[in-house]
């Protein structure tokens, strides 16, 4: 007899849709409703089958693995923990306290992605909302450097161009979408207005905003690529609109200025406040990476790239960022926690993940794991494990446990490695 | 375990005790008579000479959730010279002006305090409160909701329907595993969202006809009295910082007359015009609405001189902040719901506008009457740090030391200032009140804020000093539920707390309605909002009615 189960949260994107609806029976999910392509993947291609953890390929029971791993841990120097974002808070908590205990670097991919998001925040702040508040009031929408058509299926119905909300009853009617990007990409054929960035103009064209936010007049006619008059008619329309909201991706956080791109979008949005109602959301990836940014926050006061290697938590992006930790060799064992850099850092970083022993908890396949020295595979949040998630406007999400398979949760195994290393 | 704490002497006002020498006798983490304790086993602590105290209970601080941990993100560099550094099995951390969760449950328990409140979490996020309280060890919590903007509130309100909004209370505080019901800026927060404010207690509610922060907070109380709820309305009023801000809390009081209702961080609402842009202090016009009314409690939210990170549920002030501080603005627009907003600033007492703030939080300390209706409080971190209550406690008992920092502030702040005349030393015993006695009365914690047979265990103790300051920094015990926590301010030991949270009774109907209303007001669904009570470690109902 097969069940379904309704309001399901999907871990797979920063959106975390929680109106998904899985049918499972016998610890098999069987149909998924409502969820994107990619959200249909994490449910319809989890392999449920119950597997023993592995040290150097072979496999052994979970004491053995969990000794090797401690071993591994107590040994090192310079610990490092990686990944987070596809976890649970649950486990980024264990995480945390672990790095704490170990004296270990701890980092999340928010290095890799909207690390310089964070720091454009504690430069100048962060004028932002709930999606709900796109939902219902925006009428002037800009995607700026990001391409949720592609990246995050379901963003432009359930939250923002199309979403219908209280004063937004006609939903892509009622509202006015702009795409800033390099390329036209898929969710700039949707817009209303493409503005066509040269590559690496980014920054120009936001100080140009600016300035014309002030009523200022530049001397020329086209910034960046694209035309003044564009530009004139953009801001026109935020400051005469009703709430206006920016979304903003990697195509400024990992190009040329990086966190003075996005320091120079959340001052436009601040400086638009003086004419009229405008916010900014960072378009998160991973599904639980706001999460990881959130538990490290609270426990140790910055966002990713944290030392506990003095016995306090000290902040250095760049210097305590996991790529620039391996690449260095500075770390001389990692834990990976739910995430592949083997396949995705720079190829000087991925190397050295080959040469030093490391721990791996993931509830799949990865190059990462295919590599592990400690392979502990763990159960996945939102399928067969349940867990906190928060969605990319912080709003903290339950996932819950469709299917039943009896494997350890990130969680479990972290506590008990905290247990297990020396006090 | 049994514990006995001997030839103390015992302020518990709670009790009437006023420094007599007696002893406090502990079974398993509660208050017990003598009789029920075998000597022989229990482990006495010789409290000779010392003064001992119930543990310090938090009425109004900003610790946890959503809008404080943006705080933290936003200020690496208030954190940095403020480390902890990690002692065995205690973890690291940062203080400064937003400090970690460990490294505040910590703090408070090295200054003697055991009970806390969350002053301010939206209802959408409460679910990331309770996971940073679990994080916040040796402290017992509460969470206040708030409801001041809230859309299906207001809705009630505009169709005249004041019952709707009672059973919709009742299930929010249940689903939010909430203590008590907040307001801030009613009705401002909301209007903030279209770019505007309420600036006076019958300004309209845009989107909601007929509704206005008058009426919000009247509904509001009314829900709370309806409910039996053991906290009172927790009320930030309208035009916090304003020049008018000492004339809508009159009469924001006046609208509630003998009603109970708490009035939070009354300093930042106590001023009238002045001249050159810097706001009279109205701290007498203030004190005597309050001691007009017995059935008010309120907070002073004193601010310290330093570094302060404001943060409020109150958009549309933090917005103008920003506008007159400049620097670094944060924003939250709540769908549904609230608001938000942070911005750093330090308090200087060579500033003439802080400087009135800050004897204007003494006045109303020393001119409402009754040590039972007004607690200390910082608003940490909007006026200071908690860290600084040893310091105000000092200003308090110590005329000469208060008149010293008084002669160092802003000349404009001086003139026409009440400070000087007031001769007013709080007592050892006043103190008690104003930090323990009255908050636990006023939130209605049985349990808390006295030594009287049934108390849980929560003790603090001190070597009385001439320097208040000094003294109240670095409790020689502290314990909580009977467990040795802290000793000469240094953490000992590391022990769970609980979480307070209500749950009144309400009609079952209104489920229908509310999940109805999700579906057009949330991008969250109902079955994923409510906060259930196992998710919440050391959850503790207290009863209602
Ligand atoms: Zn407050």
């Amino acid at each position: 007899m097969s069940t379904v189960l309704e309001h399901v949260a999907c871990p797979f994107c920063g959106c975390v849709c929680d109106d998904i609806a899985v049918e499972v029976d016998g610890g098999r999910v069987l149909k998924v409703k409502r969820a994107c392509t990619s959200g249909q993947g994490v449910f319809m291609e989890y392999d449920p089958s119950p597997r023993l953890p592995r040290v150097r390929g072979a496999e052994v029971d979970w004491e053995v693995a969990v000794a090797e791993a401690a071993a591994i841990l107590d040994a090192s120097d310079s610990p490092l923990i990686y990944g987070l974002s596809s976890s649970a808070s649950e486990a980024q908590r264990k995480a945390v306290a672990l790095a704490d205990r170990l004296g270990a670097v701890i980092d999340s991919t928010s290095s890799v992605c909207h690390g310089p998001t964070g720091l454009a925040m504690q430069a100048v702040g962060e004028p932002t909302c709930t999606l709900g508040e796109v939902r219902d009031r925006a009428d002037v929408l800009v995607f700026w450097g990001c391409n949720p058509d592609q990246s995050h299926l379901r963003h432009l119905a359930r939250y923002s161009a199309n979403a219908r909300g209280a004063l937004t009853p006609n939903g892509r009617g009622d509202r006015t979408v702009y795409v800033v990007d390099v390329r036209e990409t898929g969710t700039a054929k949707k817009a209303d207005h493409f503005l066509q960035v040269a590559p690496g103009c980014d920054y120009e064209v936001l100080t140009t905003l600016r300035l014309l936010v002030q009523g200022g007049e530049p001397d020329v006619d086209v910034v960046g690529g694209i035309p003044v008059a564009d530009l004139t008619e953009l801001v026109e329309r935020l400051k005469a609109c009703r709430y206006g909201v920016f979304f903003m991706g990697m195509g400024l956080t990992m190009t040329a200025a990086r966190q003075l791109n996005v320091a120079e979008l959340f001052t436009l949005v601040a400086e638009l406040n003086a004419f009229a109602r405008c916010s900014v959301i960072p378009m998160r990836g991973h599904g639980n990476v706001t999460g990881a940014d959130q538990v490290l926050t609270w426990t140790s006061g910055y966002p990713f790239a944290v030392s506990y290697a003095r016995g306090y938590p000290q902040f250095s992006p760049g210097e305590f960022s996991a790529v620039d930790m391996l690449a260095r060799r500075a770390a001389d064992a990692a834990l990976i926690l739910a995430s592949d850099p083997g396949a995705h850092f720079p190829r000087a970083a991925a190397a050295v993940l080959e040469e030093i022993p490391t721990i791996v908890l993931d509830h799949g396949p990865s190059v990462t794991a295919g590599h592990a020295t400690v392979l502990f595979p763990t159960a996945a949040y939102g399928v067969d494990a349940a867990g906190t998630a928060y969605r990319m406007d912080n709003v903290p999400i339950p996932l819950s446990q469709v299917i039943e398979t009896g494997r350890p949760t990130d969680e479990d195994i972290l506590g008990r490695l905290i247990e297990a290393v020396r006090p | 375990m049994m514990l006995g704490i001997v030839g103390g002497r015992v302020y518990d006002p709670c009790n009437g005790r006023d420094g007599e020498v007696a002893d406090v006798w502990v079974k398993d983490g509660r208050v017990v008579e003598a009789a029920a304790i075998d000597r022989e086993r229990a482990e006495i602590v010789d409290a000779a000479g010392l003064v001992v105290m119930p543990g310090g209970v938090e009425i109004h601080s900003h610790l946890v959730g959503a809008k404080v941990n943006s705080g933290r993100k936003l200020r690496p560099e208030d954190h940095r010279g403020n480390e902890r550094v990690r002692a065995g099995a205690f973890r690291s951390g940062v203080g400064g002006t937003v400090p970690t969760t460990y490294v505040s449950g910590y703090l408070y328990s090295e200054m003697g305090y055991t009970t806390i409140m969350e002053a301010a979490t939206a209802p959408l996020v409460a679910r990331h409160t309770h996971e940073e309280l679990e994080d916040m060890p040796n402290l017992d919590k509460g969470v206040f909701i708030t409801m001041g903007n809230n859309h299906f509130i207001m809705q009630a309100v505009s169709e005249g329907r004041p019952e709707m909004a009672r059973d919709y209370v009742a299930w929010l505080l249940k689903a939010t595993k909430g203590y008590a019901i907040k307001l801030v800026n009613p009705g401002g927060v909301e209007n903030w969202k279209w770019g505007k404010n309420v600036s006076e207690l019958d300004d309209p509610v845009i989107g909601y006809e007929g509704v206005t922060p008058r009426k919000i907070v009247e509904t509001l109380a009314w829900v709370n009295e309806e409910l039996g709820l053991p906290h009172v309305p927790h009320i930030h009023g309208i035009n916090l910082g304003r020049s008018t801000s000492a004339r809508t809390t009159v009469e924001t009081m006046k609208t509630l007359a003998g009603r109970r209702a708490h009035y939070c961080h009354l300093q930042f609402l106590s001023y009238g015009e002045g001249p050159r842009h810097v706001n009279k202090g109205e701290a007498a016009a203030v004190a005597a609405a309050v001691n007009a009314d017995p059935a008010m409690t309120v907070d002073v939210g004193q601010i310290v001189f330093g570094q302060a990170t404001t943060m409020t549920s109150d958009g549309p002030l933090q917005y103008s902040l920003h506008q007159t501080a400049g620097g670094r603005w944060m924003n939250d627009d709540v769908e549904s719901e609230s608001g938000g907003g942070i911005v750093p600033i330090t308090y200087k007492r060579t500033n003439p506008v802080n400087a009135t703030m800050w004897r204007t939080g003494l006045e109303i300390f020393l001119l409402v009457e009754d040590p039972w209706r007004v607690f200390l409080t910082t608003d940490h971190p909007n006026g200071g740090r908690f860290t600084s209550y040893p310091q105000v406690i000092r200003l308090l008992m110590d005329r000469a030391y208060r008149e010293e920092t008084f002669a160092g502030i802003h000349a404009r702040a001086r003139k026409g200032a009440l400070l000087p005349e007031l001769e007013r030393e709080y007592s050892l015993y006043d103190i008690a009140v104003i930090t323990r006695a009255g908050p636990a009365r006023a939130l209605g914690l049985e349990r808390k804020g006295h030594l009287g047979v049934g108390a849980d265990a929560d003790i603090a103790i001190y070597a009385e000093q001439d320097d208040k300051e000094a003294m109240f920094a670095k409790p020689r015990y502290v314990f909580k539920d009977g467990v040795l926590v802290a000793r000469d301010g240094v953490l000992v030991a590391e022990v769970p707390g609980r979480t307070f949270y209500v749950a009144p009774p309400y009609d079952p109907a209104i489920e229908d309605e509310i999940r109805a209303y999700f579906e057009r007001a949330y991008t969250v669904a109902y079955e994923n909002y409510a906060v259930l009570a196992g998710d919440v470690a050391g959850a503790e109902p207290v009863a209602c009615g």
